[in-house]
């Protein structure tokens, strides 16, 4: 048997909870359904090494107010049938039936291949802030923070609070970008608070990690700085290098893209009927955008129009400070080039940027290589490859991610 | 506090805590070995990557979305 739902929304950070508490009062029948553990999302992920701030909570507590169900440590396994997705946790699969749909499903890092990137010690840079949170222990260890954004600070903040002896921030945007970008922060004085807040003397712009050092783990990285090379011992590296849109499950939906990110109206609906979007799976934009466009698109999906068009100054404002990030912290060409012949571009298979330079594209590396084709399904090695020879990544096909044989059953019982 | 056990060894930890804590919190934080015969870690921390993919009771579960709970077993070299 499967349920049934009036609305569905896949993603429990702040854009599906600011969706869910939008559309409860309509009284739809809701449910929220996220991979992670607890409800929250990228930014307000729970853990022994987490401090939730207030906002959270409410959210959460509107959350058990409305008695809305959260499908936690749930994940979307495939498409099963026009308006019915085929999920798993880890004690069921099964089929539920919607009739309408928001897709929240938030970004990930933007992660790219340098010499030493799959040495343990080297992690994403919001990877390590949220595996701090869940309790990694980094007290007194040695780290340097490496890539681009403010997700970069943001990390640092978490890890100096859990102990951490933070030694470098190597931003790789242009000083005269950064100064612009901060420049244009009193028009968003919450955000010029927070900046203010996370700055840092070990910050340098126009700095980018070149290789990170060790043979069984990570005992160094080398960074280019102020114009010259350095060396810093260290235990742990965290890089990110901005954001990518989540967007598989759009795809897989037959939603239309738009410059990566799932295309949305203003409505927040998608080129599908009954199917809507809203977060950073359309564009990176920080959490207070994902909470206005959360909310506008739980007000549209349950035909509340005036309320969502009242929110549409909000999302505009926020809008305009998306729009600067994009601009001030586009990547440098050269990071396309830190990668050497032997540096492993597929971590799940192993496949070196030999194999794939000068291949014609994903098609093409694919019929030479594994590359793309093991667990991670090529989200990692897919985004690098947009970045480092311009390949758009393969549409993605079920199981969207690795499925129990019990759970895909589900889906010929229902045929 | 919860108690698990990592590659046979007894572990004791905060509730709330992540396998992929654990990994570091009992062990070198390594979970699997590469099919090139490298070990790694968990990278991305956020269920993507699939880098942090260990044995728990038997089933492969992801250690950075995953939970410690009373009794699991979890292995990295299975
Ligand atoms: C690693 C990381 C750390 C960040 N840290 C900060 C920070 O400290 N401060 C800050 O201002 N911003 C941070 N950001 C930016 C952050 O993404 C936004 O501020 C905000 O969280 C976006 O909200 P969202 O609801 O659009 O998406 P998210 O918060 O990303 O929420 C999306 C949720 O959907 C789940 N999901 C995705 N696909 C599926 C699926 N197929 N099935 C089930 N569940 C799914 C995800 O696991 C996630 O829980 C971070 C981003 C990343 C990637
Ligand atoms: S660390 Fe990447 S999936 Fe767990």
């Amino acid at each position: 048997m499967s349920e049934h739902y009036d609305l569905l929304i896949v993603g429990a950070g702040p854009a599906g909870m600011a969706a869910a508490l939008a559309a409860a009062p309509s009284g739809a029948r809701i449910a929220l359904l996220d991979d992670n553990p607890v409800p929250g999302g990228q930014i307000w992920r729970d853990g022994p090494g987490a401090h939730l701030p207030p906002l959270a909570r409410r959210l959460r507590d509107g959350l058990e107010r409305h008695a809305i169900p959260v499908w936690s440590g749930t994940r979307v396994v495939a498409a099963a049938g026009p308006q019915a997705l085929l999920l798993e946790d880890p004690t069921r699969g099964w089929r539920v039936r919607y009739d309408r749909l928001i897709l929240c499903t938030g970004a990930r890092e933007r992660l790219l291949p340098f010499p030493g990137w799959t040495l343990p010690g080297v992690t994403g840079a919001g990877g390590l802030q949220a595996l701090i949170k869940g309790g990694l222990p980094v007290a007194g260890e040695r780290l340097v923070i490496a890539g681009s954004g403010p997700l970069l600070l943001a990390s640092a903040a978490t890890a100096r609070a859990a102990g951490a002896h933070l030694l470098r921030i190597a931003e790789q945007a242009p000083l005269a970008a950064l100064a612009r970008f901060t420049a244009g922060l009193p028009r968003w004085p919450g955000k010029a608070l927070q900046a203010a807040r996370l700055f840092d003397h070990r910050y340098r712009a126009g700095s980018h990690v070149l290789e990170a050092l060790g043979d069984d783990r990570l005992e160094g990285v080398r960074l280019w700085q102020d114009g010259s090379t350095v060396e810093l011992a260290c235990e742990r590296l965290a890089c990110g290098f901005g954001l990518v849109p989540n967007t598989q499950l759009a795809e897989a939906l037959e939603c239309a893209l738009r410059d990566d990110a799932v295309a949305v109206d203003d409505w927040q609906a998608t080129s599908r009927p009954h199917h809507y979007a809203a977060g950073e799976c359309t564009g990176f934009g920080g959490s207070e955008l994902a909470l206005v466009e959360g909310a506008i698109a739980g007000h549209a999906a349950v035909g509340e129009q005036t309320q969502a068009r009242r929110l549409f100054p909000r999302r505009q404002r926020w809008q305009r400070f998306a729009d600067a990030l994009a601009r001030d912290f586009a990547l440098d060409p050269r990071l396309k080039t830190l990668a050497r012949p032997d540096t492993l571009v597929c971590r799940c298979e192993d496949v070196p940027y030999a194999a794939l330079a000068g291949r014609d594209g994903w098609t093409d590396a694919k019929l030479v290589s594994r590359c793309g084709m093991g667990a991670c399904q090529g989200r990692i090695c897919g985004g690098a490859a947009r970045v480092l020879f311009g390949w758009t990544p393969p549409a993605p096909r079920p199981p969207l991610s690795p499925a129990r044989i019990e759970t895909l059953l589900c889906l010929e019982d229902e045929a | 506090m919860i108690d698990v056990h990592l590659d046979g060894r007894p572990l004791r930890v905060a509730p709330g805590t992540t396998v992929a804590a654990a990994l570091c919190l009992g062990g070198d934080g390594s979970s699997r070995t590469s099919v090139g015969g490298q070990r790694r870690a968990p990278f991305c921390g956020m269920g993507v990557c699939q880098e942090c993919r260990v044995e728990i009771d038997g089933q492969r579960r992801l250690a950075c979305q995953t939970l410690c709970q009373p009794g699991m077993r979890v292995e990295t070299r299975p």
